[in-house]
């Protein structure tokens, strides 16, 4: 049995409120396009922040390595990363490693340093079967919860996430970001209210290459978490925002359900609209409370999920934070603000509000005529939302 | 024979306002008044009032108080009033000391050690008023994953029971309460979509209706089993053990076992009904695996089991046990439990709280990964609506109550279940007693409690900002606590209030 109070926190305390800015953007066509838009769009909702955390994940930017992982990590000390090193030097084959480069600026101080691996895990001294996938995570959490002052931002193939102490345009300008291209790019502005902003605590959060950023306070974080902790998932970042890039993980990728099923896990309708449904319907749902109820994300969160391929738009079932969904072209927008939107795509072919509890899922076109933005119902002028009341 | 005892309670008549009605003679079943025609004075035995207060309640004129006896020994701190007296009966009698209802001694009560939180700025509170609230929860197995295949879900398989509100009524056999208190409560239960356990003393045909809301028991005495029995119900209960007795069965006296008793529990009228301390098919954890699965067999696999056990010091280790051995939901009876009678020391000093129990073996099942295998139901000393929103924070899925439902049909905790006299005819099988129970007052009042309680929780849910109970399942970061060493904090897995 494994002692987890040895690698963790019992009390589960490690939860920070804040309030936040998030904002995504996604080419359904997979055209890569620089981050300048996304930087503009989130700058203009710089007073949802205060300075204490801005950051960014970027779908599509390292093509020339595209089949490896890529480990980005922050070590606050010298020693920390030449103690990680040893670590990564035992445990995967490093075919390339580079400090990230940087721009200081004025306004971020005393940065850690930021560095990228591209890897691959060395199987063969396992004795075991296990995925590719399954065997970076544990190491993912081995160095986050044993390694001292290494933090991984991210470890996803093709892809990064880029984040630190300070408003997201000065992190973005900061790493260089608008030299980045990518074909999702999601964004956060932090606002924390019980904490020191740390370099590791900032968004988005990320496990393979699966990114979420979120605004909003998890109420259901004790529930969650605990059920988390079953599945073997070390909450290491002292944040509430954590639990939802490993539920992500756990549904989506160990537990192979698709994202909407996710979603739908995460703000299920109440009972009394279960019993109203018709068979086939009722019967998703109750198997899906009965098994994944303590995953059900309570208290008010907005949360923008991506990995390749897709990029969903979410918020809690009675929708307490906001979320405006956008469409021009092959561009889909998710934004806090629709103002943020319109900054960066003065027209639309569509904007709306999603009702709450329904996911605005994206994907990338495979296939002529598909559908690539599913979900998100709107609301009608003058319509009551029928499942819930928005606010 | 002259007992040199001392009256417990003494009885203040005020007769001016007294008017020899004699409602207080024939309410007392302890034969604690008389009429004295001659004077038409009532007269007074005291050393047999047992301050159920069921005569100052009927009293027509509130003539009557019923009070703490002011008489004093010699104060000491190590010789009570209650070990000196319970030390002269033992000399009078020779025998073990029988008492009812829970633990009345003053161990550390947790509940009131603990505090819950509320959300302010930063997480809007939810009115339960305006907004939905939701409480209904399933008992039984979860499976560890759900699987799509072809784009469709696959449906698990484990039987699981719904219930409207986490709270439902712990096991009371028929026999150790009257027949209109148990269908008081099976009828409640099934109206207000909870479940009742039948207790250990059968299950009457003409209540299996109720089945849907019904939890049967299959005890060591093994009283009114048959297959019907079992598949008339929802869920089917292996008793090991009782928080107010751990380790010890139960005797239901001869005189107590009628036609109707005989009939529900399958014994011969007039005789014995004894649960011997141990199943003895039980003697060990692979014993209740096959007791279980034959139990399942069957039921075709379409009922939960459950395992109840007393909270004892190595609850955590056993749960594991009784949770891989097939149990679909397990109990936990805590220290406080109640009982209809049992050795007074032991009740007051076997056993741990139920808090403290409930914590070790829910994270024992979660440190294993074993948690939502079974659901986890705790009993045992819940009072009131905080503490069933304190269990369930603490891990519990929904908690059992067994002495609160026995107050809202009238009970006033005298503790002299074991007397089969109560004055409030719950605890008794004489027919001019049980009569004091009207079943359609005794049923809406226990769909008051629930109702009133389930509201409470939702209102406790709303101000944390929660609406959902299984949010608030195991989510011990709601808890905080007061008045306690580190060690217990360590124990309930909370931190302490300010930290």
């Amino acid at each position: 049995m494994k002692d987890l109070s040895k690698v963790n926190n019992p009390y589960n305390d490690e939860k920070v409120i804040s309030q936040c800015s998030i904002f995504g953007m996604m080419s359904t066509v997979g055209e890569l396009f620089s981050g300048k838009a996304i930087i503009t769009a989130v700058a203009n909702m710089h007073d949802r922040g205060n300075g204490l955390g801005g950051g960014f994940a970027i779908y599509g930017c390292y093509p020339d390595r595209s089949e490896d992982y890529c480990l980005q990590i922050m070590f606050n000390t010298r020693v920390s990363r030449e103690e990680t090193e040893v670590y990564l030097k035992r445990f995967f084959h490093i075919n390339h490693a580079e400090e990230i480069p940087t721009f200081p600026t004025k306004a971020i101080k005393n940065p850690p340093d930021v560095w990228r691996y591209f890897v691959q895990p060395k199987l063969e001294e396992l004795h075991e079967i296990i995925s590719e996938d399954d065997v970076v995570t544990r190491r993912v959490f081995t160095i986050n919860t044993t390694l001292e002052g290494a933090y991984v931002f991210s470890s996803g193939k093709n892809m990064g996430v880029f984040k630190g102490v300070g408003f997201p345009e000065e992190i973005a300008e900061y790493f260089g970001l608008e030299h980045y291209q990518g074909y999702i790019w999601t964004a956060h502005g932090r606002f924390p209210t019980n904490t020191q902003g740390w370099w590791g605590g900032a968004h988005p959060f990320s496990l393979l290459d699966w990114t979420v950023v979120h605004n909003g306070e998890i109420s259901s974080y004790g529930a969650n978490r605990r059920f988390l902790e079953m599945y073997d998932y070390v909450c290491s970042m002292h944040t509430d925002t954590e639990v939802v890039a490993y539920a992500v993980d756990l549904l989506a990728r160990r537990h192979g359900l698709p994202v909407e099923v996710v979603m739908d896990i995460f703000s299920p309708p109440v009972w009394e609209q279960i019993d109203r449904m018709g068979p086939e319907e009722r019967v998703y749902f109750e198997a899906l409370r009965n098994t994944y109820g303590p995953l059900l994300l309570n208290g008010p969160f907005a949360i923008i999920v991506a990995h390749h391929g897709e990029m969903v738009a979410h918020t809690d079932r009675i929708r307490l934070r906001p979320m405006v969904a956008g469409i021009r072209g092959d561009m889909v927008y998710a934004s806090s603000e629709e103002s943020a939107i319109r900054l960066v795509s003065p027209q639309l072919d569509r904007v709306w509000i999603p009702v709450g509890g329904h996911p605005i899922i994206a994907r990338i076109k495979d296939t002529p005529g598909q559908e690539v933005v599913k979900g998100g119902r709107e609301l009608d002028k003058g319509e009551k939302a029928e499942e819930f009341p928005t606010c | 024979m002259l007992t040199s005892l001392l009256p417990e309670f003494t009885v203040d008549r005020s007769e001016d306002r007294c008017i020899q009605c004699r409602v207080c003679e024939r309410q007392c079943s302890f034969d604690v008044f008389g009429y004295d025609g001659e004077n038409n004075v009532m007269v007074h035995r005291e050393e047999n009032c047992v301050a159920c207060q069921r005569c100052s309640v009927l009293c027509p004129t509130n003539a009557l108080v019923i009070r703490e006896n002011q008489y004093t020994y010699r104060p000491n701190a190590n010789w009570t009033r209650e070990y000196i007296q319970d030390l002269k009966k033992q000399a009078e009698t020779g025998g073990v000391l029988l008492t009812g209802m829970g633990c009345d001694k003053p161990h550390k009560i947790y509940w009131d050690h603990i505090l819950i939180n509320a959300s302010q700025v930063t997480n809007p509170s939810i009115d339960p008023l305006r907004e939905p609230m939701e409480l209904r929860t399933h008992l039984g197995r979860k499976p560890d994953q759900l699987e799509m295949v072809d784009g469709k879900l696959v449906l698990p398989d484990y039987p699981n029971v719904e219930i409207s509100t986490p709270i439902m009524f712990g096991a009371m056999s028929y026999g150790a309460i009257s027949y209109n208190s148990f269908r008081c409560l099976a009828r409640a239960a099934f109206e207000y979509g909870t479940m009742f356990n039948t207790g250990e003393g059968g299950w009457p045909m003409e209540l299996r209706k109720y089945g849907k809301s019904t939890i049967v028991q299959c005890a060591s005495g093994r009283f009114g089993l048959d297959l019907e029995y079992f598949n008339d119900a929802a869920v089917v209960e292996i008793k090991i053990g009782q928080g107010a007795k751990p380790g010890i069965g139960g005797h239901l006296p001869g005189e107590k076992v009628s036609e109707h008793i005989s009939q529900t529990r399958m014994i011969p009228e007039g005789s014995d009904a004894i649960s011997p301390a141990p199943h003895h098919d039980i003697y060990s954890i692979e014993d209740l695996h096959m007791l279980i699965h034959a139990i399942k067999e069957a039921v075709d696999y379409q009922k939960p089991v459950s395992v109840k056990i007393s909270a004892v010091h190595n609850a955590p280790a056993i749960a594991s046990g009784m949770v891989r051995a097939g149990a679909d939901i397990i109990v936990l009876d805590g220290l406080r439990g109640g009982t209809g009678a049992a050795p007074k020391i032991l009740r007051d000093n076997v056993g741990i709280p139920i808090e403290l129990a409930l914590a070790a073996v829910d994270t024992r099942l979660r440190n294993e990964g074993i948690r939502n295998w079974a659901s986890l139901v705790v009993s045992g000393g819940i009072r009131n609506s905080a503490d069933i929103f304190k269990a369930i924070a603490l891990g519990a899925d929904a908690v059992y109550i067994g002495t609160p439902a026995l107050m809202a049909l009238g009970c006033t905790v005298c503790q002299k279940c074991y007397t089969g006299k109560c004055a409030w005819g719950i605890t008794t099988q004489d027919p001019y007693l049980t009569k004091r129970v009207n079943p359609e007052i005794g049923t809406q009042n226990l769909k008051n409690l629930l109702r009133a309680w389930s509201l409470e929780i939702k209102e406790l849910l709303g101000c944390g900002g929660i609406n959902s109970i299984e949010s608030l399942r195991g989510n011990r970061l709601q808890l905080r606590g007061i008045g306690l060493e580190s060690w217990e904090l360590e124990a309930l897995g909370i931190r302490g209030a300010g930290q």
